[in-house]
């Protein structure tokens, strides 16, 4: 079970390393967390310590005298300044007003000269609260009549892609549905019905910098420098609270410290912001893991699948309800929802289909996007319910998704891109890999189990995109995107698109930081889309540069501007051949001048069908069961990363292993764990993540390029893929080693040990099979899953 | 809500909460006031402008904070900067020879055993303590070595590639 591990794979030599390599390894890489600004202050974050309950007093008189203490600000003190943000739902407040929704929620932030001064004076700050009926799973949200948001927050400030405000009866932040055919008729007449329930734990992103802002008010203007995955997104909600022009606010994000789709949106920059408009002081806001983990997590989530089979194993219907523990504010989550309703059912054949998706608020750390985005909450069920059906009907797994998997084109959604991608191919890869290293050979007090698991999300990567690429005299690069580099590489890969186009060595090839003052409108940095979308504004701007040299040349020779033409990395111009160099300097008339190019994605042309791409995520992974601890390792994952054409292979081999060893995370180790009103855990001794010694035995890491993809030289997303199946993979290859089916995640050695009891009895009552191969066909007759 | 700064009080002077303490970083002598609550993260990075050595889990869990004193792997966000008096600290910033990266760091970056890079300066600091205590660590060694390290972007294999690299390149 243990033993050496396998070799990891060698770095290819011919090729130089990612143009952050130099900053990053000499610990001279800017980030949010060491930017500072002259007469800085610092704020502490005065923390609720409830669920729910209303503000009666709060008494900061003590916190004010104390050493070093510059002010004290609760909601009382944001005078005509926008009270809430939320670029979906307007329901969160900067600091909370007449209640608070959540333990650990902001109620006041004291500001000193350092942060010792204010984390002490913090202390001080006495809130009296009257309690209210603390709702913290989304059943009991559901069920209760108390009401966590009185309002719906309709107005002028609502609407965000078609999302609706709630309503005003109940505690459900949205609802999103989905669905066609008839699944009631169609699941009456199948062959066989299997369900699957499944509950997707709340997990915390843990990216190791944690939110951080920093703020300069000015009167006119606003500088913020952040953790934002999103800058234009902040600048929006800063703008309107501070009821600026866009232009006066700027959102400078250098590096993140790790980002994952946790730090979309807007997180602590209104606060930085309200402190230093109410101090006169720029402030810095930070927070350690506990801080962290009280301002944003990832949906939790149930999700029940039923579906109706015929005799060959075709899919008749699925009908599958999801219900996500949304926590105290809307954040993102009614965009993941949408999205979950719309992943959870597999990239399959599905003539019938009902899906009910409700997002519902609880008195918990508010939830909002977190990598795979709603896909592996619904794959979960989804993809455990292949399994589970497999061993009913008597097929391999394997086998009963290739004959439902959709062929290359296929419709999943209609209106809708068709499939862009060859999925049946990429499972048959991960199959032949998991089987050519399966465990052989029978180890005492060790169960083994392999499975394999799919996904395809229609990437929520809105085409909205500019880049500018300006060109300098020596014919070297500059280019300018809002895209944020948060660890994934995108300055690396885009300086390579920039290369290629205008036949330049990517050492000329400078890239920026997102900054708003400078740089240009960019949507998001998330769903994967940064080499696809980004990089085709970043082709775009360089056609639209070629074009500008073009005309210049053609000036300079006096010609028409359609008599020149270029290729080849050159200029042609009455039969000479002449570098964009030259072409520049001649224009300008000498060694200085430049030439720029702009470069724009929206919904149209080749963008013009959504979703830009379908993110594919193909999986399989083998895990030992040690019997006498419950304890889980995974002895082999296999991944392959569907990206159309990978620019830069290692680093797509990169996001792979990153993201499925995140999925891994959440399927064995990773919760939230509240008891009571109380996060329980908030640290990261017990809340634990991927460790060193954690990593598979063996990683096998496949890239398949078939230049399907919209984006440039057929490239598609990365970087979300390799999670989304990873839960359902290895609750389904546990529930194979177990011989019960796991009904939650994370399945810690505590939870397997249950299993692993509760397969005992049902084998002392005699409803136990034969044990079958993992993975292989099992009798169809049986309840539990085979084991080995 | 901004109030002038009230008095602080009358009575007898408040006694020193800072001692002088005087150690070797990187080579040279520094020589500061330091708080007694100041941890050496603190000290290093908001203090001595040494922003390399990062702080995330805050409770000695992930590594990110790790420099070496008197040789040795110490924890800098949970280590008071006191106590760093008289000691010999080593951060990643003292690693490269001017232009020269340190054979870890270099390792590091072939391997692109880093995304984010928060906590790739962590890693390299327990790295070159590894590659000190045993200079040709085999991959179970390399992983209970660097198993106090968190790392949430590469998955650690390209980790592990790059310390073996690291061993190639620089063992006797």
């Amino acid at each position: 079970m243990t033993g050496q591990p396998e070799a990891a794979p060698v770095p290819d030599p011919a090729r130089p390393p990612r143009r952050d390599a130099w900053d990053k390894v000499t610990g001279r890489a800017r980030y949010a967390s060491d930017a500072a600004m002259a007469n800085m202050a610092h704020a502490a974050v005065v923390r609720a310590d409830r669920a729910h309950a209303c503000i009666v007093a709060i008494n900061a008189d003590e916190a004010r005298r104390a050493p070093g203490v510059i002010g004290v600000i609760t909601a009382d003190d944001l005078g005509d300044l926008g009270r809430r943000f939320g670029h979906i739902v307007c329901d969160h407040p900067i600091l909370a007003e007449d209640k608070v929704r959540y333990y650990g929620e902001p109620v006041a932030a004291v500001v000193a000269e350092t942060p010792h001064e204010a984390a002490d004076a913090a202390e001080r700050v006495w809130v009296d609260y009257e309690d209210l009926e603390a709702l913290t799973t989304a059943a009991d949200a559901l069920a209760s009549e108390t009401l966590i948001h009185e309002e719906s927050y309709a107005g002028p400030e609502r609407g965000f892609l078609g999302v609706k405000p709630k309503a005003d009866t109940d505690n459900a932040a949205h609802r999103a549905e989905l669905g066609w055919g008839d699944v009631d008729a169609a699941l009456a007449a199948a062959e066989a019905v299997v369900e699957t329930s499944a509950a997707f734990p709340l997990v915390y992103g843990y990216a190791m910098e944690t939110y951080n802002a920093l703020a300069d008010w000015q009167p006119g203007g606003l500088h913020v420098v952040s953790t934002a995955q999103h800058p234009l997104m902040v600048r929006k909600e800063l703008a309107r609270i501070f009821s600026l022009p866009l232009a006066a606010v700027r959102v400078e994000v250098p590096y993140i410290g790790g980002g994952y789709g946790s730090k979309s949106y807007t997180k602590l920059e209104p606060l930085a912001a309200a402190a230093s408009w109410a101090t006169g002081r720029p402030v810095r806001v930070d927070t350690d893991v506990e801080g962290a983990m009280h301002t944003t997590r990832a949906d939790g989530a149930h999700v029940t699948v039923r579906t109706g089979f015929d005799s060959e194993g075709r899919i008749t219907a699925r009908a599958i309800d999801i219900v996500f523990d949304t926590g105290a504010y809307a954040d993102n989550s009614p965009l993941v929802l949408t999205k979950s309703v719309n992943r959870c059912f597999g990239p399959y054949r599905v003539p019938n289909l009902r899906v009910r998706g409700t997002a519902v608020y609880t008195n918990t750390t508010p939830a909002s996007s977190y990598r795979g985005f709603g896909a592996p909450q619904g794959a979960l069920a989804g993809e455990m319910n292949m399994d589970m059906a497999a061993d009913r009907l008597g097929i391999d797994p394997t086998e009963l998704r290739r004959r439902n998997l959709l062929e290359p084109g296929g419709t999943v959604i209609s209106g809708k891109r068709g499939l862009d991608a060859d999925l049946t191919a990429d499972l048959d890869a991960v199959a032949a890999e998991l089987d050519r290293h399966a465990g052989r050979g029978h180890e005492p007090g060790v169960r083994r189990g392999r499975a394999v698991a799919v996904t395809a999300s229609d990437a929520g990567a809105s085409p909205i995109s500019t880049a500018q690429v300006r060109m300098h005299a020596d014919g070297s690069v500059t280019l300018l995107t809002s895209s944020t580099e948060m660890g994934q590489g995108s300055r690396t890969a885009l300086a390579q698109i920039v290369a290629r186009q205008m036949g330049v060595a990517a050492a000329a090839v400078a890239v920026g930081q997102s900054d708003t003052l400078y740089t240009p409108f960019e949507w998001t940095t998330g769903a994967s889309r940064t080499t696809t979308v980004v990089g085709l504004a970043v082709k775009a701007a360089c056609e639209d540069l070629w074009r500008k040299l073009r005309a210049m040349a053609a000036e300079s020779a006096g010609i028409d501007p359609d008599e020149a033409t270029s290729g080849g990395g050159s200029i042609q111009v009455a039969g000479a051949d002449l570098a964009p160099a030259a072409v520049i300097r001649e224009w300008f008339g000498a060694d200085a001048g430049e030439a720029v190019g702009i470069g724009v994605v929206r919904g149209h042309g080749e963008t013009a069908l959504l979703p830009p791409f379908w993110e594919i995520g193909a999986v399989g992974v083998e895990v030992a069961v040690d019997e006498t601890t419950g304890e889980v390792t995974v002895e082999h994952l296999v991944t392959v990363g569907d990206v159309g054409h990978a620019i830069e292979p290692d680093l797509v081999k990169g996001q792979d292993l990153g993201a499925a060893t995140q999925g891994l995370g959440i399927a064995l180790w990773e919760e939230m764990v509240y008891e009571g009103e109380q996060l329980t855990n908030p640290n990261l001794i017990e809340y634990r993540v991927p460790r060193f010694t954690d990593m598979p035995r063996r990683i096998t890491s496949v890239l398949a390029e078939r230049g399907d993809g919209a984006g440039p030289y057929g490239a598609k997303g990365a970087g979300e893929g390799a999670l989304n199946p990873v839960p359902a993979a290895v609750a389904a290859a546990v529930g194979r080693a177990v011989g019960v089916w796991p009904t939650e995640l994370p399945l810690t050695p505590a939870r397997v040990w249950a299993l692993l009891r509760s397969a005992a009895e049902t084998e002392a009552a005699g409803l136990a099979k034969p044990p079958t191969a993992a993975g292989g066909a099992a009798p169809s007759t049986v309840r539990g899953p085979a084991a080995e | 809500m901004t109030e002038p700064r009230p008095p602080e009080g009358e009575g007898p002077a408040p006694a020193a909460t800072s001692v002088v303490i005087a150690f070797r970083l990187n080579g040279r002598r520094v020589e500061t006031l330091a708080p007694v609550r100041l941890t050496a993260a603190e000290l290093l990075r908001d203090q001595l402008g040494l922003t390399g050595t990062k702080v995330s889990c805050g409770i000695q869990v992930c590594g990110a904070c790790t420099v070496l004193v008197d040789g040795a792997p110490a924890s800098s966000c949970c280590l008071l900067a006191v106590d760093l008096d008289g000691t010999e600290v080593v951060t990643v910033e003292g690693l490269a020879q001017g232009r020269e990266l340190h054979p870890v760091q270099e390792a590091f970056a072939a391997a692109n055993a880093l995304q984010c890079g928060y906590c790739t300066p962590g890693f390299v600091m327990m790295t070159v303590a590894l590659l000190a205590a045993d200079p040709r660590p085999d991959r179970a060694a390399v992983r209970e070595w660097l198993d106090g390290n968190l790392c949430r972007c590469t998955g650690y294999a390209p980790i592990e590639t790059a310390v073996i690299l690291a061993a190639e390149r620089t063992a006797p």
